[in-house]
């Protein structure tokens, strides 16, 4: 690989794998969601995710020429090697926790695959363009709870603003491009991550406005991802996504 | 309290031109809400591309008991069917 390819392999997995830990995190409300039409919906959208992290991985795997397709960057890399973004693994807890880590990462996503469908790589560009219209619908549907839930009865609202406020300090993570992705910047491949906070915040404290909950204030940024340094919750979701193809290698079906 | 979300009735047009049709129903707290969960539940392989969702109880149905009154006249009345006249060949939808 050259230097830039290099770097595209590793920024394509971090999109890929932001995807595809969300959509695995969202994958556990199946059979347990507070409504039937809930447990559709939520699986609905983790299905979007894992069919975005499928696209980005295999582009991945092109990149980096070494034989590996999308499976065998998702059910074969270890914990060190996964790039997701912190917010994504955190566990789904309650509805208001799952809606709240829901509505920064696709507010985010939604800014950051709105430039990427400009990117110089065509590649990029065209899986992020096929991205966009499904996350339109997972920003709304966030957003929608977010509204509900802190405009709702008291209850819902301690348990949103209180979800809020527990994943605000692993949002700025989200915003702080290294090397790589400056590199990237610079050819005009990758969206500056930094320019893309002032357009996110003004969503996010709208529909907080709305949801008659505040913003809250500014926390040390939880970071790590972008070096392999995860949370504790990494690995117990790896012990379970991986565990078919670690016991049984090459399984299909 | 009820704690159940109101049941809603859904109906989707399948394409442009044809009418809406009855596919099911939803519990949704309102009606924005049951768009969304119409849109999860019931379109989820390109079934529709327009939506409807009426709340359930603003259904007034016909009384089973009565079927005989309602429908049973127009049994032997053959006659109220078009089958007297050819359909043209590019004719769809009918």
């Amino acid at each position: 690989m050259t230097s830039q390819q290099q770097d595209l392999f590793e920024y394509a997995t971090r999109l890929g794998d932001s995807a595809l830990i969300l959509g695995q995190r969202l994958s556990e409300w199946c059979g347990h969601s507070p409504e039937l039409e809930l447990d559709m919906a939520i699986t609905n959208l983790s299905l979007d995710l894992i069919g975005q992290a499928r696209l980005l991985l295999a582009l991945a795997g092109e990149i980096e020429g070494a034989g590996r397709d999308e499976d065998q960057l998702a059910f074969l890399r270890d914990a060190l090697d996964f790039r997701c973004l912190l917010l994504v693994e955190q566990p789904n807890g309650d509805w208001a926790q799952t809606i709240a880590r829901q509505f920064f990462f696709s507010a985010f996503q939604q800014l950051q695959f709105q430039a990427l469908s400009q990117s110089a790589d065509a590649r990029l560009a065209a899986i992020a363009t096929k991205a966009l219209p499904e996350i339109a619908y997972h920003v709304r549907f966030a957003a929608d709870w977010v509204v509900r839930l802190g405009d709702g009865t008291e209850e819902s609202h301690r348990r949103m603003a209180a979800a809020i406020d527990n994943l605000w300090r692993f949002t700025d993570e989200m915003f702080l491009p290294d090397a790589v992705e400056e590199r990237l910047t610079a050819a005009g491949i990758a969206p500056d991550a930094t320019a893309l906070k002032a357009g996110w915040l003004a969503a996010v404290t709208a529909t907080l406005g709305e949801a008659g909950i505040a913003v809250p204030a500014p926390h040390r940024p939880v970071v790590g991802s972008r070096v392999g340094h995860h949370s504790e919750h990494l690995g117990h979701i790896l012990s379970e996504m991986q565990f078919m193809q670690r016991a049984y290698p090459n399984a299909e079906w | 309290m009820n704690k159940e979300w109101p049941l809603w009735e859904v109906f989707i047009r399948s394409k442009n031109g044809l009418s809406h049709k009855h596919v099911g129903s939803v519990h949704a707290a309102d009606g924005a809400m049951a768009i969304e969960h119409a849109r999860d539940v019931y379109t989820r392989r390109q079934e529709g591309v327009s939506i409807w969702v009426l709340p359930s109880s603003a259904v007034v149905a016909s009384d089973p008991e009565t079927a005989d009154s309602l429908f049973e006249p127009a049994k032997d009345k053959i006659y109220r069917h078009p089958t007297f006249y050819t359909v043209p060949a590019n004719v769809k939808n009918m």
